[in-house]
């Protein structure tokens, strides 16, 4: 199974969303995480979807995103030029044996905690796949009560921008 | 209704206003609650025809048949709620298609949409898959923009249909009207032109080909591109086939033309997909029906694939070289850099290949059995209709046997004068779609060829037909039973009939029920009978004529490539199938 990310400009009108999970949902394409959010344009919004492709060409998903109407432009991003960014928050198991090594364990990370109770504790942090993935690794052995991520968004590095015009559309 | 000179009016009048910029002739529709502001200045529109249906299905499929014949976008009308879920089925099929089409839909007041309203429909979440845009508006000073982007987006790129959702307090509100002068669609950008690069390596390997095949589609008729198809295949003396939506496209009655290919197509056609090193799609998209199984579809042949639509390239069979473009501009930049090619003493040779092709149709041509005890053979009713009425005619089917064997008897010489419904494969298109051609083409003879279960499903429109002056000639090819699934029901399923039987034998009698709805009604059950009962048919012009053929019921659509084999396995009559010769 074969993970992608594209970046997704949309027109910011209502619907828009709707559309596109739509599309895929028909099409039979797998969403892993889609965030959508502004840009530095009011009337464009950008949606960061990470598709996994399994036997169908990632070819075929851009196309049929690129019928649709609203949509403006799709360029994916490639893990080598891409800085990516997921936010997630972690409440674990953290009682007063175990707290101090979770704290360890959010230090070695560089991450934060934000709420503590008797036996709990919330830790949120940021990163790349690997480096979130790593730490839940970590702190599966304590326990996860509860685990909320936003869907990863991603930009290119480098100066050029994904609406200057020299950017090669993805499709 | 007068309108201030500034342009302030009511939404409702703004929309009529806008249909009549976008340069709309007609409308099909029927009023209700929440459109019923619309209907007002409708009224009084010089430019603006509306024809009142007898249901919604029937506006949506007559305003494709109308998008058919006059080259134009259809427009149908309805109002919210079950209005615009009767159109449904017509939106898909345009969908399916690629018919120009805009479905203009009234809207609950916006104040009560998610409300569940009475007559709301949620009809643009409903019609998201099966439309290439769909718009809602509530604020009526959209409305200009809304219709001309909907007429912009319906005809051109790949056609299709463009839903437009206005609430009902849009219509009443007052508003200014301003036509946009510039479209302001970022996501937008069909591309016409080919690319030089892709088009003189198709070229090339045309030109090196030993036995390559004009795959021809939909998209050639869309695009107008019969003619240049013409001249392409005259300067290269490759055999061409036309797919069930390109019937006409190039001439039936051209050497070069092997017949349509697919699951009912000719022997040579399919054959000659199967067999060779190299198919040129133009403007078809490898459809189930037309390559059966797909991984033994065509084993030996590059691809070269043009279309508009950039998705359709590399969806079903990898493209050797794609080329995005409208299909008239790249078969005349393919017709081109071929000749360029001549002019430069490459050369192509044949001649193999066509003395094969020529043996195939010399032993495997198009026939039916006559049926016994007098019986009306149905393929030879349709035969007749079409050598009576000429390539002149408009012909529309419904969908089955009798659609089948009007795509394979009839010789279809241009192109958009055989209108049916592919894609979806909706009964009940024939009769409404046939008075949308008629209105498109007032002048020509317009026969729509239905089955008997098809035409129960939207015969109502012959009362639209009677009371509009659209005299439309149906001939009910009446076997009695819903006939392709019964064919099915002979071959795979022991020819146990389950739900197949329509006791149509009179009941309901079609010629009764013909001059119930002012037409003219015609019977005919003999051989004898056929050519005179045709003829008349042709001599009524002053209502629409409805005529019941009795057919023999066991008749069968042959070729057949059954679903989900290979074409090598096509069969031609029951357990017969060709014996393909291994290449030694």
């Amino acid at each position: 199974m074969s993970r992608h990310t594209l970046s997704v400009l949309v027109e910011n009108k209502p619907g828009v969303l709707a559309r596109v999970a739509a599309l895929f949902s028909r099409r039979g394409f797998n969403i892993d995480s889609l965030a959508v959010g502004p840009t530095e344009r009011p009337e464009i919004s950008r949606m960061t979807i990470v598709v996994s492709v399994e036997g169908l060409p990632l070819e075929q998903v851009t196309k049929q995103l690129n019928k649709l109407i609203n949509v403006i432009k799709i360029v994916e991003l490639e893990p080598e030029n891409t800085v990516e960014r997921e936010l997630i928050m972690v409440k674990v198991r953290a009682d007063l044996e175990t707290r101090s090594h979770v704290l360890e364990t959010v230090n070695l990370f560089r991450a934060k905690v934000v709420d503590v109770a008797p036996d709990t504790v919330t830790i949120e942090a940021t990163g790349n796949r690997g480096k979130l993935e790593a730490l839940l690794k970590v702190l599966e052995q304590f326990g996860v009560k509860e685990l909320v991520g936003s869907g990863m968004v991603a930009v290119g590095r480098g100066s050029r921008s994904i609406s200057d015009r020299s950017l090669r559309s993805a499709g | 209704m007068s309108e201030a000179s500034d342009g302030a009016m009511t939404g409702a009048q703004s929309l009529v206003r806008s249909l009549e910029e976008a340069d709309v002739d007609v409308v099909f529709g029927i009023p209700g609650g929440a459109i019923l502001p619309a209907y007002d200045p409708l009224m009084d529109s010089k430019k603006v025809r509306h024809i009142l249906v007898r249901h919604e299905q029937g506006a949506g499929h007559a305003a494709e048949g109308y998008a058919y014949s006059s080259g134009k976008v259809g427009v149908c009308m309805a109002t919210s709620g079950p209005g615009a879920t009767n159109l449904v089925t017509p939106i898909a099929d345009a969908y399916m298609d690629s018919v120009p089409m805009v479905a203009i839909t009234g809207q609950v007041p916006s104040g009560a949409i998610g409300t569940d309203a009475f007559q709301e429909a949620d009809i643009s979440g409903i019609t998201m898959p099966i439309t290439k845009h769909n718009l809602l508006i509530t604020d009526p000073a959209e409305i200009p923009r809304a219709i001309a982007e909907a007429f912009h987006l319906a005809s051109t790129g790949r056609p299709g249909p463009v839903l437009v959702d206005i609430s009902k307090d849009a219509l009443a509100a007052q508003t200014t009207f301003n036509w946009p002068t510039q479209l302001d669609l970022p996501g937008y950008r069909p591309n016409t032109r080919p690319h030089s690069k892709q088009v003189r390596e198709a070229a090339s390997m045309i030109v090196d080909a030993r036995k390559p095949v004009f795959y021809v589609g939909g998209g050639v008729v869309r695009s107008g591109a019969a003619d240049a198809l013409r001249k392409l295949a005259e300067l290269t003396g490759i055999p061409v086939v036309t797919t069930l939506m390109a019937r006409g496209a190039f001439p039936d009655s051209h050497p070069l033309n092997l017949g349509m290919p697919g699951m009912h197509g000719t022997v040579p056609a399919v054959a000659s997909l199967q067999q060779s090193d190299l198919i040129v799609a133009l403007g078809a998209r490898f459809d189930d029906r037309v390559t059966g199984h797909l991984p033994s579809f065509a084993p030996n042949a590059a691809i070269i694939h043009a279309d508009i639509d950039p998705a359709e390239i590399g969806k079903n069979r990898h493209a050797d070289v794609p080329i995005v473009g409208d299909a008239r501009e790249v078969i005349i930049e393919l017709a081109s850099a071929i000749e360029a090619l001549y002019a430069a003493d490459k050369s192509s040779d044949y001649e193999a290949w066509w003395s094969e092709l020529n043996g195939l149709r010399d032993q495997f041509p198009l026939g039916y059995d006559t049926p016994e005890n007098n019986e009306v053979a149905p393929q030879h009713v349709i035969s007749r209709i079409g050598q009576i009425a000429g390539p002149e005619a408009y012909y529309v089917a419904g969908v089955g046997q009798h659609q089948m064997w009007s795509a394979q008897y009839i010789g279809y010489e241009k192109p958009g004068h055989w209108i049916n419904s592919g894609g979806l494969g909706t009964m009940g298109f024939a009769v409404p779609a046939a008075m949308g051609a008629k209105v498109g083409s007032p002048d020509s003879v317009v026969w729509a060829i239905d089955g008997d279960g098809c035409f129960q499903m939207t015969n109502q429109e012959l009362a639209t037909c009677t009371i509009n002056d659209i005299p439309i000639k149906v001939a009910v090819i009446n076997n009695g039973t819903l006939g392709m699934v019964r064919q099915w029901q002979s071959l795979f399923y022991n020819e146990r009939y389950s739900n197949t039987d329509l006791n149509t034998h009179r009941i309901p009698d079609f010629v009764k029920l013909a001059d119930a709805y002012g037409c003219h009604g015609l019977r005919c059950d003999s051989p004898d009978e056929v050519d005179a009962t045709i003829e008349k048919a042709m001599a009524l012009n002053d209502a629409p004529v409805v005529i019941d053929f009795s057919v023999h019921k066991d008749a069968m659509v042959w070729p057949m490539v059954p679903a989900g084999t290979s074409n090598d396995s096509i069969t031609i009559a029951r357990s017969l199938a060709p014996a393909w010769e291994r290449e030694d």
